[in-house]
């Protein structure tokens, strides 16, 4: 190699030093994600951020679609040996990614890798505890998480002469009989029923849902939800939908619609459609607690969460699952997450985070939009109110629409639907178990 | 007896057959003899684990009376599809042949749904009825229907098949066009000098003539409906209420692609295959007799 051949390598060396400091060197995290619209615009944000705040690592948000079509893409991926590094997954997805061993790789286990003091501590306990196996790690990071609270039409309740919002199911019941009676045309509808009236009323009123702590103890749970309670609660509002007191709406967030359109005076739904109906909503609302049964002993415990969580693919490199720890580091840090948390109505996933945004006075220039805190932190979870998991749950979610719907049409009588539900949604139970055999 | 045909070459007609039966293999045979592989087995939902199970997955399937049921809906949706779709096709072919000004606009039109993605024909309907904010959903009340497809699983059922037939006219339209302008002129014409009206000319030469057409197109349709109509459905209605609208292959899908469970939904699509062999055939030994070509 003559004089001239080395100079040039070194010239060449020195660009390389130069560039690798840029774009160059930079390790990519691939994020699929099914953040849609506003949404999907403040995840390109957050890693824009994390982009600019350091040069080693480049995080690529991906939109796969809903979250069952971002599972659905995140499985073929993975089949195809070429999986992101972090797959977001909506919690009905939760069993599915905690019993593929082989697929994932513990959020713990990635914050442990990279070396730097994590604290799983810091993160709000009801909604962590949902991601979190029964030795108490932490298997997917808490991020978009909601808990459904109640929203009602102000300017209606003014006009019906309703002095307060209800506190329990009766009150709802004589709300919207005076909303009627003032010519609202829809008194209450739900979101997410199987979410908000079984699910989540069991956890309020400290009911079964499924044996085995609600399925976080093992994949044999049974499902327990034909509870007396609820087949009180469904025939009241069977007989609320005979009186054309309450009105389906549909399965997921279509009711939204109607309570920001003005039909309906009432809504049970996700925290998170606050943004939705404040954009949409001609007239002045406010949230409050759910509703329940003053009759329960110890009533109301503690809300349960729906959502997504960041999980974690198997099979990268070493530097990548840094770069990923260093991501979740950002998002976890009490002024990003607080941000997310103010913008978005999810839950704040930090204490720090919760904290900061009660300081900064957001809570009382944004009246209602710490009931979902209020409700998750009501009282510490028992087992019946921290979560539930299950196998095949978009199956057995489908099934309990089903029955409901049977139940709201008349066709069906509350408690045999919510037998039948029962039935039909553990024959789903057994399927998962069985498929999923080796990964106890 | 000639028995190379027109091919000099022994191996020209199997290079030229060579590339349809490379896609058959690749997209049809293989996808089909995986969905019976898969068909026999219970696996999690990343493949990490696989069990024979033998035919346990077919006979959850049969004892489930839900699954029964969905037969019966299924029926009924492909049939009232196919007799919406053709029939609204072969009104449109009629009137669309006899225009004698703009016929291509006309023309064009009729075909453009064809173009629309099932999930967004769907949404489309979905928009248009919907209960809260659809335009037609507020006129049919103001006639005062009682319209509400959410818990009415009559009304569900005629908006899924609304929306799945709509999308299919334009295919069914383009062939009945056809299939009306290949008649030769000189029989009309004789049938009209012999003192036949309209209705007749068209019940007596214009119909059997079209028969191949439309006994081709009821087998294509048929098949759509059984096969291609998920997306419109989990769109519109999501197989609701309670089942209403559940046909085979959106339980297919929904098991398969939204709830993972891989093994459940390979049998059932064994069991549309079959299904769908069996009518086919049927049509071809039953119909086919009565089309006149």
């Amino acid at each position: 190699m003559n004089a001239a051949c080395r100079g040039a390598a070194a010239a060449l060396a020195i660009v390389g030093a130069v560039a690798s400091s840029g774009a160059l060197a930079q390790t990519e995290i691939h994020w699929w994600h099914a953040m849609a619209g506003a949404l999907g615009d403040r995840v390109g944000d957050l890693a824009k951020r994390f982009n600019a705040s350091q040069k080693e690592y480049k995080v690529v948000p991906v939109f796969k679609g809903s979250y069952d079509e971002t599972l659905a893409a995140g499985i073929a991926a993975f089949r195809a040996k070429s999986p992101p590094h972090i797959l977001q997954v909506y919690e009905v997805g939760t069993a599915t990614m905690m019993a593929a061993k082989g697929a994932i790789r513990p959020v713990h286990e990635v914050m442990a890798g990279a070396g730097k003091g994590w604290n799983p501590a810091e993160y709000v306990p009801a909604v962590a505890s949902y991601y979190t196996d029964h030795h108490g790690k932490m298997l997917s990071l808490p991020f978009n998480s909601s808990t459904p609270v109640f929203f009602y039409n102000k300017d209606v309740f003014k006009k019906a002469g309703i002095e307060a919002p209800p506190k329990t199911w009766r009150d709802v019941q004589e709300a919207a009989q005076k909303a009627k009676a003032a010519g609202a045309a829809c008194g209450f509808t739900t979101g997410w029923q199987s979410w908000v009236m079984l699910e989540n009323m069991s956890a309020w009123h400290n009911q079964e849902f499924a044996t085995r702590s609600n399925g976080f103890e093992g994949f044999d749970a049974k499902l327990a939800f034909n509870t007396l309670m609820l087949v009180r609660h469904i025939s009241l509002l069977s007989s609320w939908a005979k009186g054309e007191l309450f009105t389906y709406g549909g399965r997921r967030n279509e009711p939204e619609a109607k309570f920001f359109n003005g039909e309906c005076a009432m809504l049970t739904s996700s925290s998170a459609a606050y943004a939705n109906i404040k954009k949409n909503a001609k007239f002045e609302f406010g949230v409050a607690k759910l509703p329940y049964y003053e009759e329960e002993t110890g009533a109301p415990y503690n809300t349960i969460i729906g959502g997504a969580s960041l999980w974690v693919m198997a099979g990268k490199k070493p530097a990548e699952y840094k770069g990923v720890a260093r991501f979740f580091e950002f998002l976890s840090s009490p002024v990003v997450a607080a941000e997310w948390h103010q913008e978005t109505g999810y839950l704040p996933i930090t204490n720090a985070a919760y904290l900061a945004t009660q300081k900064s006075g957001f809570y009382d220039k944004h009246p209602g939009t710490d009931i979902s805190v209020q409700q998750m932190n009501s009282k510490k979870p028992t087992k019946f109110s921290k979560g539930v998991r299950l196998g095949n749950f978009v199956q057995i979610r489908g099934i309990i629409d089903e029955e409901l719907e049977a139940v709201w049409a008349g066709k069906k009588a509350p408690k045999d639907a919510l037998d039948e539900a029962v039935k039909r949604g553990n024959e789903q139970l057994r399927r998962f178990e069985q498929a999923n055999k080796s990964a106890k | 007896m000639n028995r190379g045909g027109a091919f000099r070459s022994r191996w020209l007609p199997y290079a030229l057959v060579g590339p349809q039966i490379a896609v058959t293999l690749v997209f049809f045979l293989w996808p089909a003899a995986q969905a019976l592989v898969q068909s026999l087995f219970v696996e999690d939902a990343f493949g990490t684990a696989m069990q024979f199970v033998g035919l346990d997955n077919f006979a959850a399937l049969l004892a489930d009376p839900h699954y029964a049921r969905a037969f019966a809906t299924t029926a009924v949706f492909a049939g009232g599809v196919t007799t919406v779709s053709l029939g609204a096709a072969l009104i449109l072919a009629v009137l669309a042949n006899r225009v004698a000004r703009g016929a291509t606009l006309y023309r064009s039109l009729v075909i453009w749904p064809y173009a629309v993605a099932p999930a967004l024909a769907g949404v489309l309907w979905l928009f248009l009825f919907d209960p809260s904010v659809g335009t037609l959903a507020f006129a049919l009340k103001r006639l005062g229907v009682d319209w509400n497809p959410l818990l009415d699983g009559g009304q569900a059922m005629t908006l899924v098949i609304l929306a799945a037939a709509w999308k299919q006219v334009s295919y069914n339209f383009v062939f009945f066009l056809a299939g009306l302008q290949a008649i030769p002129r000189a029989l009309l014409e004789a049938a009209a000098i012999d003192g036949a009206g309209p209705w007749s000319r068209f019940r007596r030469i214009v119909l059997p003539l079209l028969s191949p057409t439309a006994f081709f197109l009821a087998v294509v349709n048929v098949i759509y409906a059984f096969f291609d109509t998920f997306g419109v459905i989990d769109a519109a209605t999501s197989g609701g209420p309670a089942k209403a609208t559940e046909v085979l292959v959106y339980k297919v899908f929904h098991d398969g692609f939204k709830g993972q469970d891989f093994g459940s939904a390979a049998a059932q699509s064994v069991i549309l295959m079959a299904i769908v062999i069996a009518l086919t055939v049927a049509q071809f030994r039953f119909i086919e007799r009565k089309v006149v070509y």
